[in-house]
């Protein structure tokens, strides 16, 4: 893969913008950090471009490894999974900045220099090839993120922020202590070399919780998400917009990267506690969405109804349902990420969240409320749009395994639709009879830009979905051989009919047709 | 018989003994005129003794019969004494000008402190222990109480000593009990004497030997003095208790632990678990109440004091090597840290010590603000700081030795340590700003915060210099 090291170069780049903002005043802090964050984004294309997606294609590319610190190495690389994630880390951080741009205004640099370091650490977490070094990476992230909430989030910050901190790491210390037992069982760092290691299933069940606790947290999943409504509704739009599009898909990441394949025993046996959180979780925050006044809060809970569609896509154990997940990650990430945008959008010009202070707003801001839209469908589901792919697919993997719980999630996108049309309805249809949200001006030439990117990219997702399924084809169908031994028997009986010869089939399309 | 061999492995003690002596001269006939010179010459004489130390290693680790030992491990809880002693001089003068407290005997009486504190850990035997730490100690009570003219100065020093006097007799009746049911005062021959099965006699003796020294490294539930006297001493002095002495401290009762009692392991190891947890849980919750910064140090300390025992508690050479890599970080921690502190001034230059007064730092003094982040996240244990490594090594030893449920234990209790670091940082970043602090700090103490903040951010590349160092004083007691 030639000589330039591109994973650490994508981490250099903001990291050395980091430090240049720090030292800047506001507007230079803002252009170096958009420029930082472009340069990332060229660079992930780069990455991209060059991935080898063919079928005899290495399934760890771009691999580092320098033995620097010791007891770990900076060890490296990526699957087409970790390349997805990159890239939609990179798509984002640019949006993130420009939604930035004239909402923080007080120490500018400070901000854009947190955001660059949060960046750094994103690709961290997912280019790492070291356990330690993931683990560094996964708990760095808390430092940035508790400045960026505590520091220039809403009036209850304070708050919020403790509990975001306190929350995830305690979740991810017994994650450390289960880290250590397993490498100094193993003898080894390397995260390769652990998810093809067979751990004492007695153990396992041990190792799976305390890398549980961490994820379910990160994620978040029920009950233990409460942390997430806080920090969203605290956190300024563009924060909101990093920790639902890309934090809380560490949480995933760390399912697929860890759980399933190093602990494939323990992911079996305890299917059913992530099938019955799911299933609570979808159910219940989709109903506590329903009832929300505060725009952001209604958007967190809704994340959290769809990480649950994630983690049953996970633990289906197969194709289908891991394809399902990873898609649910993308196109959440990027339709929450947008739907906190649109909520930013609005609140820049009114301060305040409460639904009730808008309405109407399709006739005063027409191109607003028709991208508005588009991100609503999409969070909803609709064929055509990023999040229709993902759900599909993920509920057609858990239907495989057990009916019951592909019934139970499957309401979510009812409810799901229900609360996300209900939300529109309010903000952009009916009366306006608020004169203040009747007065605001459209989308600016900046706003459609940070919102634009993210329609086409939905669009695409939505359309032709090969783009981001086939670089992750082959590492998905490597982890679900590795699970196929203790793949629990589902309770669908799926028989596959007998194939019919070419003809009969035209022939019977033909009449169906002619029937009409 | 002294022989010069002997000689040779004293020399860091003798190069301060020396140096201290003639300072002191110094001092008595040029008085108050020769501060700055005195200073610099102590931390000159440190580094001499730092220097020293290469030529200790020189030979082999037993001098003077056995009472003594210079091995790698000596080495490395020297070097860090040495340091740390020589930025609580550095440290000093800005502190102690602006109260008008200034004296020569400052940095003398550390220097004398510093050879008793050679001289813990260097000790093969019980007596020479009991005098290298009588003679730390008596350093320490003149030093908190320093400020002779405040109340609160003066009530530290006599409550460390009256404190202080009660633990080094607790000590000594341990050892007088072991000397009596083993006939031994060194090392070596306890060792082989409890070899043969621990009689009650022993176990008593090893009971108080233990709650002596849990004593002197403030660990819970002998840790009552530290608030009140870190609180009361000059903040420079706390700086000081806060490292070097709990360096030697620690190497003390590791040394003992496993050079003495080593045969009694099962015995100490779970004193040492219930200490650790105990330490860990009260140091974390004791501080979130506190309103004044040096308290909230003290139980800082006796928190990371709690940590830095699981790595002993593992018995195992590398669970003291964690431990020796603990003190290490957290040396170069507090350092910084008390750099931090010692540069809230009020506008006229006078100290505060209350956290509130921190408030909206960040927008006053920017990078002061920043290196104190820095110092607060690493003691909390977040990566990428060093702190983090420190917690991590001692961490891993444990699950190295089989005491995976003690590191589960004591890692979810680190959760509550992060708590009230984090309440300093909020303060920092996220409260309004208050009464602005002093324009600027000395350039010493941005000096040695600087370098101490540079280390914790990029410490991990330091790592295998830290591994080695470690593992080799650890491998110097077994």
């Amino acid at each position: 893969m030639g000589g330039l090291p591109l994973l650490s170069l994508m981490m250099a780049v903001p990291m050395a913008g980091a430090i240049a903002c720090l030292f800047s005043n506001a507007s230079a802090a803002r252009w170096i950090a958009l420029a930082a964050t472009l340069i990332d984004l060229a660079l992930g294309i780069v990455l991209w471009a060059g991935f080898d997606q063919s079928p005899d294609a290495l399934q760890w590319q771009f691999q580092e490894y320098a033995p620097i610190f010791g007891r770990f190495a900076w060890a490296l690389g990526i699957d087409g999974i970790a390349l997805m994630l990159i890239v939609l880390t990179v798509f984002l951080m640019p949006i993130c900045i420009g939604a930035s741009w004239n909402a923080i205004n007080k120490r500018v640099g400070e901000y854009m220099a947190a955001f660059l370091f949060m960046e750094v650490l994103m690709i961290g977490v997912f280019t790492a090839q070291d356990l330690y070094l993931f683990y560094i990476m996964f708990e760095a992230g808390l430092i940035p993120m508790y400045l960026i909430i505590g520091i220039w989030g809403g009036a209850d910050r304070i708050y919020a922020s403790y509990k975001f901190f306190l929350y995830t790491l305690l979740g991810s210390v017994l994650m450390l202590i289960a880290m250590m037992w397993m490498v100094h069982e193993a003898g080894t760092t390397q995260i390769p070399v652990l998810m093809a290691y067979d751990f004492d299933p007695k153990v396992q069940t041990l190792l799976f919780l305390a890398f549980f606790a961490s994820f379910a947290v990160k994620m978040p999943m029920w009950p233990v998400h409460t942390w997430l409504p806080d920090a969203h509704v605290q956190a300024p739009t563009a924060g909101s917009v990093i920790l639902a599009g890309v934090l809380l898909k560490m949480g995933g990441y760390g399912f697929i990267r860890f759980s399933l394949p190093m602990f494939p025993d323990a992911s079996a046996q305890l299917a059913w506690l992530i099938w019955g959180l799911s299933m609570v979780a979808v159910v219940y925050t989709s109903l506590v969405a329903l009832v929300q006044s505060d725009m952001k809060k209604l958007i967190a809970y809704s994340s959290v109804a769809h990480m649950a569609i994630v983690t049953v896509g996970l633990f289906a154990f197969n194709q289908a349902g891991i394809e399902g997940a990873m898609m649910v990650m993308l196109g959440h990430g990027l339709v929450s990420g947008a739907l906190f945008l649109c909520v930013g959008v609005i609140y820049d010009r009114l301060h305040t969240r409460e639904i009730s202070r808008y309405g109407g707003l399709s006739i005063n801001m027409p191109r607003y409320a028709v991208l508005f839209l588009l991100f609503t469908m999409a969070s909803v589901g609709l064929p055509g749009t990023s999040n229709f792919v993902g759900e599909f697919l993920a509920l057609m993997g858990i239907y495989q395994a057990s009916s019951w719980v592909a019934l139970v999630c499957t309401t979510g996108i009812i409810l799901g639709a229900a609360y996300m049309l209900y939300l529109y309805r309010r903000i952009c249809y009916g009366e306006q009879v608020n004169a203040d949200a009747a007065a605001m001006p459209d989308l600016s030439v900046r706003e459609l830009w940070l919102l634009a990117p993210i329609a086409a990219a939905v669009l695409w997702m939505g359309v032709y979905p090969e783009s981001f399924l086939a670089p992750m084809r082959a590492d998905i169908r490597a982890l679900e051989a590795r699970l196929a031994p203790t793949v629990p028997a589902g309770d669908s009986h799926i028989t596959m009919g007998a194939p019919r010869p070419a003809g009969e089939a035209t022939h019977e399309m033909e009449a169906h047709g002619g029937a009409h | 018989m002294i022989d010069s061999v002997s000689l040779l492995a004293v020399m860091p003690e003798l190069v301060l003994t020396v140096g201290g002596l003639i300072l002191l001269m110094v001092a008595a006939y040029a008085g108050d005129r020769a501060i700055r010179a005195v200073n610099l010459l102590s931390v000159a004489t440190l580094a001499g003794a730092g220097a020293a130390l290469a030529c200790s290693l020189a030979h082999g680790p037993d001098a003077f019969d056995g009472l003594y030992r210079a091995d790698a491990f000596s080495v490395f809880a020297k070097a860090l004494i040495y340091a740390a002693a020589g930025a609580s001089i550095l440290l000093a003068p800005r502190f102690f000008s602006t109260d008008g407290a200034e004296r020569a005997e400052y940095p003398i009486l550390i220097l004398f402190a510093t050879i008793g504190m050679g001289m813990m850990v260097s000790a093969g035997d019980m007596l020479t222990l009991y005098v290298g730490l009588e003679m730390n100690s008596l350093a320490a009570y003149v030093l908190a109480s320093f400020m002779r003219q405040d109340e609160r100065s003066s009530e530290a020093g006599l409550k460390y000593f009256v404190l202080g006097s009660l633990a080094s007799g607790i000590l000594l009746y341990g050892i007088s009990l072991l000397y009596g049911f083993t006939g031994s005062t060194g090392f070596d021959g306890i060792a082989i004497a409890i070899g043969d099965g621990l009689s009650n006699g022993e176990l008593f003796g090893l009971v108080f030997i233990l709650s002596g020294l849990a004593f002197k490294v403030s660990a819970v539930p002998f840790h009552m003095w530290t608030p009140d006297v870190y609180e009361g001493a000059p903040t420079p002095v706390t700086a000081f208790f806060a490292s070097a002495p709990k360096v030697a401290a620690i190497g003390l009762l590791v040394r003992v632990a496993i050079e003495a009692l080593g045969p009694a392991g099962l015995a100490w190891q779970q004193i040492m678990i219930f200490v650790a947890l105990a330490s860990i849980l009260f140091g974390g919750v004791a501080a979130i109440g506190q309103t004044n910064i040096k308290r909230l140090m003290a139980y800082s300390s006796i928190n990371n004091v709690g940590f830095a025992l699981i790595g002993l508690a593992c018995g195992t050479p590398a669970g003291v090597a964690a431990t020796m890599s603990y003190m290490a970080i957290y040396v170069l921690m507090t350092i910084g840290a008390f750099a931090c502190i010692l540069q809230m001034r009020d506008a006229d230059g006078k100290p505060v010590e209350t956290i509130a007064s921190l408030a909206g730092l960040s927008q006053s003094r920017k990078g002061l603000a920043a290196a104190f982040a820095i110092f607060m996240f690493s003691m909390a244990g977040i990566p990428p700081l060093f702190g983090f490594w420190a917690k991590f090594l001692v961490f891993e030893a444990a699950v190295g030795a089989n005491l995976t449920a003690l590191a589960a234990f004591g890692i979810a209790a680190s959760v509550i340590g992060a708590f009230y670091y984090l309440k300093i940082i909020k303060t920092i970043y996220f409260d309004e700003p208050t009464a602005a602090y002093e324009a600027r700090g000395g350039m010493i103490e941005n000096g040695i915060l600087t370098a101490c903040a540079v280390v914790i951010v990029i410490g991990y590349l330091l790592n295998p210099v830290l591994d080695r160092a470690s593992a080799a004083a650890a491998a110097s007691l077994f």
